[in-house]
C-alpha cells in the first residue's frame, strides 16, 4: 500500500481543518508497520543465521524452542532484557547510551527509499542512491562512540580499527554504485529499477562483485569483522555494552545483512521485476533472500583477514576494480547510447558481452600484478614480547 | 506525494523548520562551549545534520544528501578519529590567548555572510517584488514554471551546472584535492 491509497482512506473520516493530523498520521502508521516488520525479519534471520551457520559447521544450531527452535530469537531478546544494563563507572554515560541508537536508526532509515513493489516504498527520493550512501556511512560514527565511551582499550582499538575500515570501504561501494546510476541515468531507486532490462548483475558483474565485497566490510561481518574480532578484541567497540543496549546493537548488526541484501537487490537484481502471474513483493523477497544467503555462504567460508590485508584489499583490489569498471561502462555509454540518451536492450546485450570480458581480464590481471605476496605487508616475523615476558621476568 | 503542495502540510513544515533550526543553533553553540572536545565534535555532527535538514524543507535533497555524505560521513569521522588519537582529552579544550581574535573573527565572517545575503540581487527575489504590484505579491508565470522544472529534480540541474558551466572549477578543484592526497601519502611514506 502506498503512502497516498492510505491518506486517501484515512483522509475520509476526518474534517477538512485537520489534514496535516491525518498526513502525520499516515506517515507514522507506514514507518511503524516497515519498522516492527523489519525487526522481526532480523529476529527471524537471527535463527536462520545460526541454524545455517550449524549446518556449515556440521552441527545443530539452536533447535530446543519452538518448532526447529523458531522460538530462539525471543528467548534471547528475553534474556537481553531481564539482564542487568551495566555500565562502566568511568563511561561517558550519555555518549554510551546513545550509540547503539545512533547504529540502529541509520539501518532503519534505509528502508524509507527501498521499493518494496512497483508502489510500495515509504518515500520516493529522487536521491534514493545517494541517500542510502549517506545514511549508511553514520555507522562509524556510532562505532567510535560506542568504543570511545566505555573507556576499555580493547573497545578503543575495535573502534579505531573500525573507523579505518568502514570509511577506506565506502570509496569502492561509492564508486561501484556510479557504474551503475551512469547507466540507468538517474540516482533515484524507482527508476534504476524501471531502467533495467537486463538485470545489472548482468551488464555490471564486476560493479556487483565489487559491491557485494565492499558492502560485507561496512557491515564488519567475517571475512570482515576486525571490529569485533573475538579472538583478539573480546568484542570490540561493545566489549562494554550488555542488557537491552547490547540488543539493539546486535539488533543493529543482525538487520545490516537485511538492509544490504534490500539494496543490491533494487540495484543489481532488477527489484520487483519479474515473471508476470507472481507479483513483484514476491520476487523482491526472493532475490533478497538469495542474497541473504550468499552473504551467509562467504561467512561461513572464509576465514578473517589481517587489519593490514583488510586494508590493501580495499586500496590495491576493490579500488583499480571499481574504477575500472566506472570507466568501461563510461565509454561503453557514450559509444552505445542512442541519440536521445537511453539504451536499448541490444546495446546492453553487447555491454554484457564486453563487461564480463573486462571483469575477467581485470581481475586476474591485479590478481597477478598484486599478487597474494604484495597485497600483504611483508615485515619480518618479530617474536611477540608478551611471549618473552616469562622469560625475561625470570633473569 | 504532496508534501509542501497544499495547506494540510505547511504546518508540519513549520514545526519542522523551528524544530531543526532551534536545534542546529542549540548544537552550534554547544559545539564552542561544551569543555569536552569528544561531545563537542559529536554536536557538530548534530549542526551538520540540522542543516542538511534545513536543506531538506527547501527541497534540495541532492545538497542534504550530499551534506550527510561529506560533511557527516567524512568530516565527522576525520575529526573524531584524531580525537581517538590524541591523550588527555577528558580534561578538555583549554583556550589559549588567541580565544578573542578567533571570536572576532568569527564575528566579522558571519557578518560578511549576512550583509552578503542581505544585499544579493537574488533572481527570485526580484521576480517575486517586481511581481508585487497589484495586489497580492507573487511570481511570474514563467518563473513559476522554471522553479516547479528545478524543484521536480534538482540533480540534472546541479550536474549540468557542475559539469557544463563550471567544468573547469570543478576540475580544478579536483586537481587540488589529488594533490593533497598525494601530498598526504608523500609525508607518511617510509624512505
Amino acid at each position: 500500500m502506498s503512502f497516498d491509497q492510505l491518506y486517501d482512506l484515512l483522509d475520509r473520516f476526518v474534517p477538512e481543518s485537520i489534514d496535516w493530523m491525518v498526513f502525520t498520521v499516515t506517515a507514522l502508521i507506514l514507518s511503524l508497520a516497515v519498522i516492527n516488520a523489519m525487526v522481526l525479519c532480523t529476529a527471524l534471520y537471527t535463527w536462520f543465521e545460526r541454524r545455517m551457520l550449524g549446518r556449515f559447521q556440521s552441527r545443530i544450531g539452536p533447535n530446543r524452542w519452538g518448532p526447529f527452535g523458531l522460538l530462539q530469537p525471543i528467548a534471547d531478546v528475553i534474556k537481553l532484557l531481564v539482564k542487568e544494563d551495566v555500565i562502566p563507572v568511568v563511561a561517558d554515560r550519555a555518549v554510551f547510551t546513545l550509540a547503539p541508537v545512533v547504529l540502529l536508526v541509520p539501518a532503519l532509515m534505509v528502508f524509507i527509499v527501498i521499493p518494496f513493489g512497483e508502489q510500495s516504498f515509504l518515500g520516493k527520493l529522487n536521491v534514493g542512491v545517494l541517500f542510502i550512501l549517506g545514511v549508511t556511512g553514520v555507522n562509524t560514527l556510532a562505532i567510535i562512540m560506542g568504543g570511545w565511551a566505555s573507556r576499555n582499550k580493547y573497545a578503543l582499538f575495535g573502534a579505531m580499527r573500525g573507523a579505518a575500515m568502514l570509511i577506506s570501504y565506502e570509496v569502492p561501494m561509492a564508486l561501484s554504485l556510479i557504474g551503475v546510476i551512469i547507466l540507468a541515468g538517474s540516482i533515484s531507486l524507482v527508476d534504476i529499477v524501471s531502467s533495467q532490462g537486463i538485470f545489472y548483475i548482468l551488464v555490471q558483474p564486476l560493479a556487483f562483485l565489487v559491491f557485494m565485497a565492499a558492502a560485507s566490510a561496512e557491515m564488519s561481518r567475517a571475512p570482515f569483522d576486525m571490529i569485533e574480532s573475538e579472538s583478539e578484541l573480546g568484542a570490540g567497540y561493545h566489549t562494554e555494552y550488555s542488557g537491552i543496549k547490547y540488543a539493539i546493537f546486535q539488533l543493529a548488526e543482525f538487520m545490516a545483512p537485511l538492509v544490504t541484501a534490500a539494496v543490491a537487490t533494487v540495484v543489481f537484481l532488477g527489484g520487483t521485476k519479474g515473471i508476470d502471474p507472481i507479483p513483484g513483493q514476491v520476487w523482491f523477497l526472493l532475490k533478497a533472500f538469495s542474497v541473504v544467503f550468499v552473504l551467509l555462504w562467504v561467512r561461513a567460508t572464509w576465514p578473517r583477514l589481517r587489519v593490514d590485508q583488510i586494508m590493501g584489499f580495499a586500496w590495491k583490489g576493490l579500488f583499480p576494480l571499481s574504477v575500472i569498471n566506472f570507466f568501461v561502462v563510461a565509454v561503453e555509454l557514450f559509444v552505445l547510447q542512442e541519440p536521445d540518451g537511453t539504451i536499448t536492450n541490444q546495446s546492453m546485450m553487447i555491454m554484457t558481452g564486453i563487461n564480463w570480458v573486462v571483469m575477467v581480464v581485470s581481475i586476474v590481471l591485479i590478481a597477478t600484478v598484486l599478487g597474494q605476496g604484495k597485497l600483504q605487508h611483508k615485515l619480518p616475523p618479530q617474536p611477540s614480547s608478551l611471549a618473552n615476558m616469562a622469560a625475561s621476568e625470570g633473569d | 506525494m504532496n508534501l509542501g503542495s497544499g495547506t494540510e502540510s505547511t504546518i508540519v513544515l513549520d514545526i519542522a523548520f523551528w524544530v531543526i533550526s532551534v536545534s542546529t543553533i542549540i548544537a552550534g553553540l554547544a559545539v564552542v562551549f561544551m569543555k569536552d572536545v569528544f561531545r563537542a565534535a559529536l554536536f557538530l555532527v548534530v549542526a551538520f545534520l540540522g542543516t542538511a535538514g534545513l536543506f531538506v524543507l527547501l527541497r534540495a535533497e541532492f545538497l542534504a544528501v550530499v551534506q550527510v555524505i561529506i560533511y557527516v560521513g567524512a568530516i565527522s569521522v576525520l575529526i573524531l578519529f584524531a580525537i581517538l588519537m590524541t591523550r588527555d582529552t577528558e580534561q578538555g579544550s583549554p583556550s589559549n590567548r588567541l580565544r578573542y581574535p578567533a571570536g572576532g573573527v568569527a564575528l566579522l565572517f558571519m557578518g560578511a555572510a549576512i550583509f552578503v545575503s542581505f544585499n544579493s540581487d537574488w533572481v527570485l527575489l526580484t521576480e517575486f517584488l517586481q511581481g508585487g504590484v497589484g495586489e497580492t505579491p507573487g511570481l511570474s508565470e514563467a518563473t513559476v514554471a522554471k522553479v516547479n522544472e528545478v524543484y521536480a529534480d534538482t540533480v540534472p540541474v546541479i550536474a549540468s551546472l557542475l559539469l557544463r558551466d563550471y567544468v573547469l572549477a570543478f576540475e580544478v578543484v579536483s586537481v587540488l584535492l589529488l594533490a593533497a592526497v598525494i601530498g598526504a601519502l608523500a609525508l607518511v611514506r617510509e624512505r
